[in-house]
């Protein structure tokens, strides 16, 4: 589904990581770690369309990412749920508007709401829906990130330190959630450096570990 | 640049739901309504103006092509001889309708407003004035002026061509002057929407960072910006337009005042045209944001 072929990145002329192979399946699971600064997120992008290789190929569902228009990109997110580190939301839509929202840009608003209920109680957010995001816990904003990834059905989920701002508890919660996706076919890449939330994994779901470090994708370790 | 129709009758048709995710903006609301107020505003005094000025200079052409006047300036003893003689030639030159001579009341009426009222026109050496109908066509001018020099030497011809074509000209490029000033002001109208809607633009960054995570294309982020400015266009020009119409409508007419800075409200079919000015103005405004939103959005990739 995703497709990452010797791709490198530079930015501001100096190379962040180079050679990287990288192939997302049809119910793989992955985690991404390496220090701060390492490219964790910049490769992340690179999955999704966000930002396009310096070398290297990225096909997303078949395409090459250069080749692909601006509205091939936002086609290709719809099949791709993404939940970011900071948990980006419309200040000033509800909740549930908010989660809604990827039904929304598709035009699929009507088929949205029949389950949109049904995935704010999958995240324990039921009451929280007519709240504003501002009004939301850390933990609240992250587990609505993550139904608002996973409305549109999408195909890989993506994941960027999904448990950053949140408690170990939380952090379980949501790790149950990802692995419950991944048992229904979704390919799920996580980028983490909680390497407690790898270890809890490991029982519940057979996952690849991958380590960015000195610019180069190595694994790490055996598979979990 | 390409429009689609789809596009169009989308943006009429409206999408409550794309509109909601723009947050509603306040200054930037406003600026853009107030400006395309104030320049409908003005847009419907340049259009009085213009077609003010286009009805002047038609009538002027109208009513002066059709006339002349033969000015007889003779000793008193041979005035009426030669008005006579003159009048005489006059019959007989193809392509007058009549020819008459005034009569000291006329002559009197005529010089009153700067003489005054009680001008002793006997005493005075005023030149005998006989008024020229023209038919349709015209007379030979040429012809004419050769004719009267020959049989009545006192006589001077005035085709009133001297002052007329300057005084058509001027109001042609009055009215030429209005047009450009509409051209102008939606212009400034299309530029201050396009600041408007780019820093509408910025401000939502963050806005847009989300739609497009999710999935939003160009267009459609395009459009609920789009649609937002255009609606207030439209809003503020159809106020910015009801005032101008109703300060020209209370313009004193020309009928009571006369002169030319009266007579500009509107009439029959150019009422149609003063109310074109809201739907232009948010033609502008849909062709201005759409342009920003698009060539922002590829900019912020």
């Amino acid at each position: 589904m995703i497709e990452l072929s010797q791709v490198a990145y530079s930015y501001g002329g100096a190379e962040l990581f180079a050679e990287i192979t990288l192939a997302l399946t049809p119910g793989s699971f992955h985690f991404l770690t390496g220090p701060s600064g390492a490219g964790k997120t910049t490769l992340l992008k690179l999955c999704y369309g966000d930002l396009t290789a310096t070398a290297g190929d990225v096909r997303i569902f078949g395409s090459e990412t250069r080749q692909m228009s601006r509205d091939d990109i936002a086609m290709a997110r719809r099949r791709i749920g993404v939940v970011h580190q900071d948990c980006q939301f419309l200040d000033h839509l509800p909740l549930r508007d908010n989660v809604l929202l990827p039904m929304t840009v598709s035009d699929r608003q009507e088929e949205g709401e029949t389950h949109v209920d049904d995935l704010l109680a999958w995240v324990g957010l039921a009451k929280q829906s007519s709240s504003l995001p501002p009004q939301l816990s850390g933990g609240e904003r992250q587990r609505a990130a993550l139904a608002r990834a996973v409305i549109t059905a999408p195909d890989v989920i993506i994941a960027d330190e999904p448990t950053g701002n949140i408690d170990w508890e939380m952090s379980q919660r949501l790790l149950t959630l990802l692995v419950e996706l991944n048992r229904m076919g979704k390919a799920v890449l996580i980028a983490t450096h909680d390497l407690n939330l790898i270890r809890a994994a490991k029982p519940q779901v057979s996952a690849r570990s991958l380590r960015l470090r000195n610019r180069r994708l190595q694994a790490a370790g055996a598979d979990l | 640049m390409r429009v689609d129709i789809g596009f169009v009758f989308s943006l009429l048709r409206g999408d409550p739901q794309a509109d909601r995710v723009v947050p509603p903006t306040g200054y930037t609301a406003r600026l853009t309504q107030f400006t395309a107020g104030a320049m409908a505003l003005l847009a419907v005094f340049a259009l009085a103006l213009s077609l003010a000025t286009d009805r002047m200079a038609d009538r002027w052409a109208a009513e002066l092509a059709q006339t002349s006047t033969l000015r007889i300036s003779a000793p008193p003893d041979q005035t009426a001889a030669q008005t006579a003689a003159a009048l005489r030639v006059l019959d007989t030159t193809p392509g007058i309708l009549s020819a008459r001579a005034l009569t000291a009341e006329e002559q009197r009426a005529l010089l009153a407003p700067w003489f005054g009222p009680d001008l002793p026109l006997d005493t005075l050496p005023i030149p005998q004035l006989i008024e020229i109908v023209e038919g349709d066509p015209g007379y030979d001018v040429t012809g004419l002026r050769a004719r009267l020099q020959a049989e009545v030497p006192g006589a001077v011809l005035d085709d009133h061509a001297r002052w007329r074509d300057p005084l058509i000209a001027a109001a042609h490029r009055v009215r030429l002057m209005g047009v450009v000033a509409m051209a102008l002001i939606a212009l400034s109208t299309a530029a201050m929407i396009t600041l408007a809607a780019q820093a509408a633009l910025y401000a939502n960054a963050q806005v847009i960072r989300v739609l497009r995570l999710v999935g939003a294309r160009d267009i459609y982020i395009a459009r609920a910006f789009v649609r937002r400015f255009t609606m207030r266009a439209l809003a503020g020009a159809a106020i910015g337009t009801a005032l101008g119409l109703l300060a020209v409508t209370l313009l004193p007419s020309s009928d009571v005042a006369g002169g030319f800075l009266t007579g500009l409200a509107f009439q029959g079919g150019e009422w149609f045209l003063a109310l074109l000015i809201p739907p232009a103005a948010a033609v502008t405004a849909f062709i201005a944001t759409r342009a920003a939103a698009l060539r922002s959005l590829r900019g912020q990739s």
